[in-house]
């Protein structure tokens, strides 16, 4: 049976590797953005987004547990982040802390119970779940319901950046992705993560082998929770609101579509999905409900036709692990 | 504390009835699953199509409620068999996981496309005559319609699971899910076999539309969240057995009908909360096999 990553190519040990050099032009890319003119706001909503992808992709792409419920991380952590900067107060970075802090709590909980089943009953399992929670952030008070929190203030990260500034804030979002995605990127070379491609292979196999699985996959689960957390924690400042639409069910859509555009089971194919995705709402959004539906479509066609994802065909063409 | 009976069977009515879409919707995906072993995730959009057939049939035909419980379910079925003939076939034999992309990706098209056209509000749908008004049972008073949406359902449901069950069809089907290559060669034709349930499944959803137009109006989104709190009634009752998902969709929604009587702040949640505990007590659901 094909595994549902086709993107899984043997790569030769070299010292100066495709990833690094990747990486590297990635790097420099984005570092350049805010001398080009390109507006801002947009990138540092895609890099979220990508943070966010990526952390789904280590589940789903090294460990082949689909989540469809990653939504509930972004929102739990951009509420606890909204929250604490605006009523408590916090500096901004103890505001990132609590709500990644909040986001793993949430990722250790919803992990233990999601972990006892496997394949189509996880995805169902985690989709309750963040549906679950989806309706206590409706009815808590803390989360003001359907109007969100709102109006959160920037303020200074370590008592020097002023993040009010478009272009001091977005150096701190790319670096915050950049620390994002070079965890994960340690992460899936680790012995751990060889380990999790083992279990994503052949579970039964990885079982007669003497490893625990269940603990490798929900300490998986908790690192792509804590890390989608992350990201949700740096959307607060881009967006400067926290609201239901983060939890809702849509936008662990949104993710799964993301990471699939771009390629399950490669290194920067959520990135790729997620300026494709962004650029893709930002213009279409005068066209209403007509995004929904061509977010369909591409489902469709991705499924059908697209398996490997963008980096996944050009990683294929070249015959190289991206 | 002190019990309103009248308040209680009202609730109880409403969960009775919510338990009958539950197990129709949970039934039909249980039925493709064993064949298809997809879960279907375009299972909300199709019952939403159900509604918006009766409706459709009604206002630009002048056709009723009583040929649309036919009519509906079959349009919808012989759409969802084109589905499966022009997409689910050629992912079948691939990660199961995508037939569920797939699917999601179907419902977004289906509902968004309904979206455009008719906003997000609800169009009303009338009780038909035969059916209005309401009996007074002495303790609570029973709205006609109502009963007979509970009653028809358990009919339905009772006779699904006695095709499957009961009849020659049904054996080659169980069989056909065992072993589809076995059950080929002898000189069964399983793809179709594959297609028309496919069809069942989604027919017994746009039913399940039909039924619920008249109670819940008839809007795009109808189907969006049901699907995820019968997401959540399959893992609770597992998709192992026909009679359990029956069994379990229709407890469960008198359980949140209980619970709108008792604690209504957690009605919503109620199920989720069950599903979570089912999972630490018992992993594999209440009749599935683990999977």
């Amino acid at each position: 049976m094909t595994t549902i990553t086709e993107n899984a190519i043997p790569q030769p040990r070299r010292r100066i590797n495709d990833a690094m050099i990747a990486f590297v032009l990635m790097t420099a890319l984005l570092a350049v953005v805010p001398l080009t003119g390109i507006y801002p706001f947009f990138v540092m909503q895609a890099l979220c987004f990508a943070l966010l992808a990526c952390a789904f992709n280590l589940l789903i792409g090294y460990g082949g547990l689909l989540s469809f419920g990653h939504a509930m991380f972004l929102g739990t952590a951009g509420y606890f982040t909204a929250h604490a900067l605006k009523v408590w107060g916090l500096s901004p970075e103890l505001g990132i802390l609590v709500g990644t802090v909040g986001a793993g709590a949430l990722a250790v909980i919803t992990g233990l119970i999601a972990i006892r089943r496997q394949g189509i009953y996880f995805a169902m399992i985690t989709l309750a779940l963040s549906q679950l929670l989806y309706f206590v952030y409706l009815q808590t008070p803390f989360t003001h319901g359907e109007d969100g929190i709102q109006g959160i203030p920037q303020g200074k990260l370590f008592g020097i950046f002023n993040l009010a500034n478009s272009t001091t804030l977005y150096y701190v979002i790319l670096a915050g992705f950049l620390l994002g995605f070079l965890l994960i990127y340690r992460t899936i070379n680790s012995p751990f993560g060889e380990v999790l491609k083992a279990i994503r292979e052949n579970e039964p196999r990885a079982i007669s082998l003497g490893y625990k699985t269940d603990q490798y996959k929900l300490m998986a689960f908790i690192l792509s929770g804590t890390l989608a957390g992350f990201a949700g924690s740096l959307k607060v400042f881009v967006a400067q609101n926290a609201s239901l639409t983060d939890v809702h069910w849509t936008m662990s859509g949104e993710i799964v579509l993301i990471t699939l555009v771009g390629g399950l089971g490669t290194l920067f194919g959520p990135v790729v999905g997620a300026f494709v995705i962004i650029a893709m709402q930002q213009y279409l959004a005068g066209f209403g409900q007509w995004v929904t539906v061509i977010q369909g479509v591409i489902f469709v066609v991705c499924v059908l036709t697209f398996r490997r994802g963008i980096i996944g065909e050009i990683g294929h063409y070249f015959k190289r692990s991206l | 504390m002190s019990i309103n009976l009248q308040a209680l069977s009202a609730q109880l009515l409403v969960g009775l009835i919510n338990g009958s879409f539950y197990a129709l919707l949970s039934l039909g995906l249980a039925v493709i699953f064993g064949m298809l072993n997809i879960i279907n995730f375009a299972h909300g959009a199709v019952y939403m199509m159900g509604a918006f057939a009766a409706y459709f049939l009604l206002n630009f035909a002048g056709i009723g409620y009583w040929p649309a419980l036919i009519l509906a379910p079959l349009a919808v079925g012989i759409f969802g068999m084109i589905l499966e003939r022009t997409m689910l076939q050629w992912i079948a034999s691939l990660d199961h996981l995508y037939g569920l992309l797939l699917t999601f990706g179907l419902a977004l098209i289906i509902q968004g496309v309904f979206q455009n056209y008719f906003g997000s509000s609800g169009l009303p749908y009338a009780i038909p005559d035969a059916l209005k008004g309401g009996m007074n049972l002495g303790f609570m008073f029973l709205p006609i319609y109502r009963g007979w949406v509970v009653v028809f359902s358990l009919v339905v449901c009772i006779a699904t699971w006695y095709l499957i069950e009961r009849t020659r069809l049904g054996a080659n089907l169980r069989a056909a899910t065992e072993n589809p290559t076995l059950v080929r060669a002898f000189g069964i034709n399983v793809p179709r076999m594959i297609t028309l349930t496919y069809g069942l499944g989604v027919g017994l959803a746009a039913l399940a539309g039909v039924l619920s137009a008249p109670i819940n109006q008839v809007r795009p989104l109808m189907g969006a969240d049901l699907i995820i709190v019968v997401f959540a009634v399959v893992v609770i009752g597992g998709m192992g057995s026909i009679m359990g998902s029956i069994i379990t969709g229709f407890a469960l929604g008198i359980v949140e009908g209980l619970t709108k009587y008792f604690y209504p702040e957690a009605s919503n949640t109620v199920v989720f909360v069950l599903m979570v505990l089912v999972l630490l007590v018992k992993p594999s659901g209440l009749t599935g096999r683990a999977a």
